[in-house]
C-alpha cells in the first residue's frame, strides 16, 4: 500500500464506528419527511431525507401502506421545486414506492409536464418513471409523446423511451406494436445504445412472426449494426433463424458466414457470443467448429479471468459432444489447472478429463491430486463425476482411477462429496468386472472410519450382494463384523443382514457366520436381535420361507419392488382378521397424485360402505373399491390397471367428459367422468353410446347409466366390455353422450317436468397395448436383468425410418410400450448419435418384463433400434416384439 | 405493482438479475434486484451472504473476477472495503456482464472522485443509488460507459455544487486513470 493510503487508514481508526446512517430509525425518518410539506422547500434538506428513506428501504425495511401513501403525497409536493438534483431523487423515490393506481393520478400531470420539458434529463427520467407506474388508459394519453421520444435526437431520451417500450410490451403489446416504424428508424441510430435498445424492442415486437424475424436478420447482418451489444443480439436472432430453418438444406447454413465474420469483430463480447452460437448449432460439423475453437483458445491465455472463464466454460460444453475438436486446446487447458480462480481450474480439469486419451490419464491424475486439496466440495463433486465417466470410457485404466478415488475418500469432506465418491466406486464395481474386488476392498476400508450412517449401510448392502461372489469371501467378514461391534444400531442391523448373505451363499463360511450371528442375539437393539434371530432360523433350515434353496436366496436377495407408499397405504387399510395380510395384493403401479374423482366416487349412492380410509390411499385403491361395489363388476376379478383420465371434450365446452380405462383379465371397463357446466340444465339418464366396430375383440356386456347430472356436480357412467382372457386386445371406440335434458331455473332451482332427449358427440378413444402394461420400476436393472431366464430373451432389430431426433424416437418407443424408464435412461444427451434405454414393467397376467433398447442414428436422421426383451414368460417377450412391430 | 419484475428469455435481451454493493463484512451498502428469483427479503439476504462468502477469499482487485453457482453467474470486483457484484442467469454472456460491472465500478470511482470506500459511498449514497438507476432499468442494460453514467448522475447533483461542479468529467477521468496506474505500479 502506498503511503497516503496508510495514513488515511490511521486517521480513520479514531472514528471507526462512524457511519453516516448510524442509529437511523424509520419512525424518526418519517417524522423528518414532514419537511416536504414546508411552504419554503429546502432542496438540499429534502434530498437528504429522501436518501434516508431510500437507505431504509434498501436495507430491507418496508413501509406500511399508510406510511407509503403519506410519503408519496408529500413527495409529490416537491414538484414545485425547480432544483434538478432534488427532482432526480424524487423520480427514484416514486419508482421505489410503486404507487397504487389512485396515487399515480396525482403525479401523472407533473410527470407529463417533465416529459415535454426542455431539459433532456427530465424528459428521459420522466419517461422511465411514467412507464413504470402507469396503466393502459394513461398510456393511451402519452403514447404520442413516447413515439416521438423514440426518434429523439438525444440518445438518452431515445433509449429511455425504447427501454420503456420493452417493459410496456409485456402489459400493453397492442399499443407498443404500433410504434414499429419509429423503432425501425431508431435501429439506424448512430448512438450505440439506442441501436441496441431499438433492436431488442423491434425483435420482441416481431418475434412471433418468423418471416419478419428472418427479414430483419437478413437485412441487418449486411453490416449496419455498430454497437457491440446490438451485434450480440443480432447473433442471437441469427442463430434462432438458423435453428428454425432446420437442417433441410444440405451443407450450407444460412447466416453461418455472418456468425463466422463476427469471430473477427473487435469487441470481445461479440467474438464470444458468435463462438458460443457456433458451438451450439445443432449438428455442428468439425469444419464449422474450428474457427470458433481457435478464438476461444486465444481467450484461454487472456489476463482477464472473466475471459478465461467464458472460454473454458464454452469449450467444456463442446467437449461433451465433440471431444476431438477441443483436444488442440489441451496444453492451454492444462496450464489453467493452477488458475487462481477455482471455477476456471475445475472447468479446465473436467474438460481435460473429457478430451484426454488413454495415455494421458496417469499424468492428469497426478496433476489433479495436487489440485483437489484446495478446492471446495462442490467443485470436487464435479471432478469426481468427470473421473467416473473417464473410467467408464477407459476401463483399462481402472486401477489408477480407483486408487485416486480411494485416496480422496480417505481425506476430509462433507456428505455430498463422500457420497459422490462412493457412488462412483459403486458404478465402477458394477460396470467393470475387474475392478470389483479392489473397489470392494477400498469401500471396506472406508467404512472402518465412516461417520455417515447412510453410506455405511449402502456399502454393507452392496458387500452382501457382491462379496460372497468374490474369490475370497472370508476376508470381508472381519470388516463386516467390526461394524456389529463398533457402530450405531442402524449400521449394526445392516451388518447382520450382510453376514447372513455370506452365510447363505458360501457354505464353508456358514459355521463361522452362525457363531457371529448368535453373538448378535445379545445386542441391545431389538431390530438387530430380530434380524439375527430370523437369519439364524432361515439359514439353519428351521423356518421355512420357501421350498427350495433358490427360494431362500430369493428371500434374502430379492429386490423389494413394491413402492413403499403403496405398502404403507395397504397396511393402514388392513384390518386385523383371520385372513393374513397378502403382500401380493399391494398395487405396484407408481402413482404420482391421487386423482380428483375419488371424492366424487365416494359420494355416489352405491358408494363404498363405510367411510373411505385416509388420504394416502392411492387412486387405484379408490378405483378398485368403487368398482367392486358395483355388483355387475364384482365378478370381473382383480383390477390390473387403471389409466390416467383422458379428456374426450375440448376445454370449456358445455359438458366435460374424460375417460378412465380399467383393465381386468377378461374385461375392460370404461369409466366416463362427466360434468355439466350449464347452470340452467339438469341431465338425466346419462349414458355413453359406444360404437366398437373398430374394436373387434371387444363385446359390450353392461352399461351403467348415471341417473342425474346436476350443474357443477360431476358423476360417472360406466360401460363394460368382455374381451378374450389375458389377451391384450386393442381397438378404437367412437362415443356419443346420450341424455335427457331438463330446464332449470337457476334462481329458484326449480326443474321443469318434461325433458328432451339429446346427444353430444365425444372424441374417439383408444385402448392400446400400453394400457396392459404397468409401469413398475426395478431397483437395479442389471441385477434384475441377469436374474431373469436368458431363454426368455428375444432380440430383433428395427428400422424406425426418418425421425425428428433421437430423443423423439426414444420417447415414441417408450410411450408405445408404456413401460417405466429405469436409471434415467429416458434422457438422451444432446447431439448424441446412439443411446441405450432400459425399461421395466409388468404385463397383464402379472408377467414381469424388462427391455433393453439400443438406438442409433445415421446421417439423414434414419433411426435404427435393437430391442432385447426378457420376461417371466417367453410368449410375452414375443408379444412385446409384436407390439413394437405393429407400432 | 405486482409485475414490477419481468424475466426476459435469453433470445430477447441480455438481462441483469441484480446489482449488489456490499461492504467488507458482507453488509449492504446499496442493492437493486431486477428478478423474481428472490421473492423475500430473507431470500435476498441469503443470496448476498452466499455470494459474499464464496468470493471473499479471491483476489478481485486488479481484474474483475467471476464465479458460477446455483444457476447464476456473478462477476465481481473489490475496491478497498467495497465489494461490487453483478449477477445474471448462467446462460448469459459473461463479457456483457463484465461490461456492466466495469460501468458500475468506474462510474462510482468518478463520482466519488476515486475515494472508493464504504464511508464515502454511504456519505454519497444518493449518487450511488442514482448511478445504479442509470446503469440498469428493470433488468435491461441502460448504459455501460462510465463517463456517460457519471455524467448523467452528476448533472443532477443537488445544488449543482456537489462533486462535479469544480471538476469536469474529463479531468476526473484523468485523475482516475492516474490513480489506476499508480495502484498498478505498487
Amino acid at each position: 500500500m502506498a503511503q497516503p493510503m496508510l495514513k488515511k487508514d490511521d486517521d480513520r481508526d479514531d472514528e471507526v464506528d462512524y457511519h453516516p446512517f448510524f442509529g437511523i430509525e424509520k419512525g424518526a425518518v418519517l417524522q423528518e419527511a414532514r419537511v416536504f410539506n414546508d411552504p419554503q422547500i429546502d432542496p438540499r434538506r429534502c434530498s437528504q431525507v429522501i436518501t434516508k428513506v431510500l437507505y431504509i428501504l434498501n436495507q430491507g425495511d418496508t413501509l406500511t401502506q399508510i406510511e407509503g401513501t403519506e410519503v408519496f403525497f408529500s413527495v409529490t409536493k416537491l414538484f414545485q421545486s425547480k432544483d434538478p438534483g432534488l427532482r432526480r431523487m424524487m423520480y427514484l423515490m416514486i419508482k421505489e414506492l410503486s404507487p397504487s393506481a389512485g396515487e399515480v393520478i396525482m403525479v401523472t400531470s407533473s410527470l407529463m409536464k417533465d416529459m415535454n420539458s426542455k431539459t433532456d434529463m427530465y424528459r428521459a427520467n420522466a419517461i422511465r418513471v411514467l412507464s413504470r407506474i402507469i396503466d393502459g388508459t394513461i398510456l393511451a394519453q402519452i403514447e404520442r409523446y413516447l413515439k416521438q421520444a423514440i426518434v429523439d435526437k438525444n440518445p438518452v431520451v431515445a433509449s429511455a423511451a425504447l427501454v420503456s417500450g420493452i417493459h410496456l410490451l409485456q402489459t400493453s403489446p397492442e399499443v407498443v406494436k404500433r410504434w414499429s416504424n419509429e423503432v425501425q428508424e431508431a435501429v439506424q441510430s448512430r448512438a450505440s445504445l439506442v441501436q441496441f435498445h431499438a433492436l431488442a424492442l423491434l425483435y420482441q415486437i416481431r418475434q412471433h412472426d418468423r418471416l419478419a424475424v428472418t427479414k430483419l436478420v437478413t437485412s441487418l447482418t449486411k453490416g449496419s449494426v455498430r454497437s457491440p451489444l446490438a451485434q450480440c443480439l443480432l447473433i442471437r436472432y441469427a442463430s434462432q433463424v438458423i435453428r428454425e430453418s432446420g437442417a433441410n438444406q444440405a451443407g450450407e447454413r444460412p447466416h453461418f458466414d455472418y456468425l463466422e465474420s463476427c469471430l473477427r469483430h473487435k469487441a470481445e463480447m461479440v467474438i464470444l457470443e458468435a463462438a458460443r452460437a457456433i458451438t451450439e448449432l445443432s449438428g455442428v460439423t468439425s469444419r464449422e467448429l474450428t474457427p470458433a475453437i481457435t478464438v476461444l483458445q486465444l481467450f484461454l491465455s487472456s489476463s482477464k479471468p472473466v475471459l478465461r472463464f467464458a472460454a473454458v466454460r464454452t469449450l467444456n460444453k463442446v467437449a461433451m459432444t465433440h471431444p476431438l475438436a477441443v483436444t488442440n486446446c489441451n496444453i492451454d487447458m492444462e496450464s489453467l489447472i493452477s488458475d487462481s480462480n477455482r471455477s476456471i481450474a475445475t472447468l479446465a480439469i473436467t474438460t481435460l478429463l473429457k478430451t484426454g486419451n488413454e495415455s494421458s490419464v496417469d499424468r492428469l491424475m497426478k496433476q489433479i491430486t495436487n489440485f483437489m486439496a484446495d478446492i471446495a466440495d462442490e467443485f470436487k463433486i464435479v471432478v469426481v463425476d468427470a473421473i467416473r465417466s473417464l473410467c467408464l470410457k477407459f476401463p483399462l485404466k481402472y486401477r489408477s482411477l480407483m486408487n485416486f478415488l480411494s485416496n480422496i475418500l480417505r481425506e476430509e469432506g462433507g456428505f455430498e462429496y463422500k457420497k459422490a465418491i462412493v457412488d462412483s466406486i459403486v458404478t465402477l464395481i458394477r460396470d467393470i468386472p475387474e475392478a470389483k474386488e479392489i473397489g470392494l476392498f477400498h469401500l471396506c476400508e472406508f467404512i472402518e472410519d465412516c461417520e455417515f450412517t447412510y453410506l455405511s449401510t449402502q456399502i454393507l448392502h452392496l458387500m452382501g450382494n457382491e462379496g460372497p461372489r468374490t474369490s475370497d469371501p472370508s476376508k470381508y467378514i472381519r470388516y463386516v463384523y467390526n461394524r456389529v461391534i463398533l457402530e450405531n444400531a442402524t449400521v449394526r442391523a445392516a451388518a447382520v443382514s450382510t453376514l447372513a448373505k455370506f452365510g447363505a451363499l458360501v457354505d464353508s463360511l456358514k459355521p463361522r457366520i452362525f457363531v457371529l450371528l448368535r453373538r448378535c442375539l445379545f445386542d441391545s437393539d431389538d431390530e438387530v436381535r430380530d434380524r439375527a434371530t430370523l437369519y439364524l432360523k432361515v439359514l439353519g433350515g428351521e423356518a421355512v420361507v420357501g421350498e427350495t434353496e433358490k427360494e431362500t436366496n430369493e428371500f434374502l436377495f430379492g429386490s423389494f419392488d413394491i413402492p413403499l407408499v403403496n405398502l404403507e397405504a395397504s397396511l393402514k387399510n388392513y384390518e386385523p382378521s383371520e385372513t393374513p395380510f397378502d403382500i401380493s395384493s399391494v398395487p405396484r403401479e407408481v402413482r404420482s397424485q391421487p386423482l380428483a374423482e375419488k371424492k366424487a366416487a365416494g359420494k355416489k349412492p352405491t358408494g363404498p360402505a363405510g367411510p373411505t380410509s385416509g388420504p394416502v390411499v392411492s387412486a387405484i385403491d379408490a378405483y378398485e373399491k368403487s368398482l367392486s361395489s358395483i355388483p355387475e363388476f364384482a365378478a370381473f376379478g382383480k383390477l390390473f390397471k387403471s389409466s390416467a383420465p383422458v379428456e374426450l371434450t375440448e376445454a370449456e365446452t358445455e359438458y366435460a367428459v374424460s375417460v378412465v380405462k380399467h383393465i381386468y383379465d377378461g374385461h375392460v371397463i370404461l369409466q366416463f367422468n362427466c360434468s355439466n357446466t350449464i347452470p340452467e340444465q339438469l341431465l338425466e339418464n346419462v349414458t355413453v353410446l359406444i360404437d366398437a366396430s373398430e374394436a373387434e375383440d371387444f363385446a359390450e356386456v353392461y352399461t351403467k347409466p348415471l341417473r342425474s347430472l346436476p350443474y357443477d356436480s360431476p358423476g360417472q357412467t360406466f360401460v363394460a366390455f368382455e374381451k378374450p382372457d389375458g389377451v391384450p386386445a386393442v381397438g378404437k371406440f367412437s362415443n356419443i353422450l346420450k341424455f335427457i335434458v331438463k330446464e332449470v331455473d337457476p334462481a329458484s332451482g326449480e326443474v321443469e317436468e318434461d325433458g328432451v332427449e339429446d346427444e353430444y358427440q365425444l372424441e374417439e378413444l383408444e385402448v392400446t397395448y400400453a394400457d396392459y402394461m404397468l409401469k413398475v420400476p426395478v431397483s437395479n436393472f442389471r441385477n434384475a436383468w441377469e436374474g431373469m431366464d436368458p431363454e426368455s430373451e428375444r432380440v430383433d432389430e428395427y428400422g424406425l425410418g426418418a425421425r425428428e431426433s433421437l430423443a423423439e424416437a426414444v420417447n415414441a418407443v417408450i410411450s408405445i410400450l408404456g413401460m417405466h424408464p429405469c436409471e434415467g435412461t429416458e434422457v438422451v444427451a444432446n447431439n448424441s448419435r446412439s443411446h441405450t434405454c432400459l425399461l421395466s414393467g409388468v404385463f397383464i397376467g402379472n408377467v414381469k418384463v424388462l427391455v433393453r433398447l439400443s438406438f442409433g442414428i445415421s446421417g439423414p436422421k434414419e433411426v435404427a433400434m435393437k430391442l432385447a426383451v426378457r420376461s417371466d414368460d417367453p410368449d410375452v417377450s414375443d408379444r412385446i416384439h409384436e407390439i413394437v412391430a405393429s407400432g | 405493482m405486482g409485475h414490477e419484475f419481468r424475466d426476459y428469455s435469453r433470445e430477447s435481451c441480455p438481462t441483469v438479475k441484480n446489482i449488489l454493493l456490499l461492504d467488507s463484512e458482507g453488509k449492504r451498502v446499496a442493492v437493486k434486484y431486477y428478478s423474481d428469483d428472490w421473492q423475500t427479503h430473507a431470500a435476498k439476504l441469503a443470496f448476498e451472504k452466499s455470494v459474499f462468502t464464496k468470493t471473499l477469499k479471491t483476489n478481485a482487485r486488479s481484474e474483475a473476477e467471476i464465479t458460477m453457482f446455483d444457476g447464476y453467474i456473478v462477476v465481481y470486483k473489490f475496491i478497498h472495503d467495497l465489494h461490487f457484484f453483478v449477477t445474471a442467469g448462467d446462460d448469459e454472456n459473461e463479457l456483457i456482464l463484465a461490461s456492466v460491472l466495469q460501468g458500475f465500478t468506474e462510474s462510482v470511482a468518478l463520482l466519488l472522485r476515486n475515494d472508493v470506500e464504504k464511508r464515502t459511498a454511504l456519505e454519497n449514497l444518493d449518487l450511488i443509488l442514482l448511478c445504479i438507476d442509470e446503469i440498469v432499468d428493470g433488468g435491461i442494460i441502460l448504459e455501460t460507459d462510465p463517463n456517460n453514467i457519471a455524467g448523467k448522475v452528476a448533472t443532477n447533483a443537488v445544488d449543482g455544487a456537489v462533486p462535479f461542479s469544480e471538476q469536469t468529467i474529463s479531468q476526473a477521468l484523468a485523475t482516475a486513470r492516474e490513480h489506476l496506474a499508480r495502484s498498478l505500479l505498487k
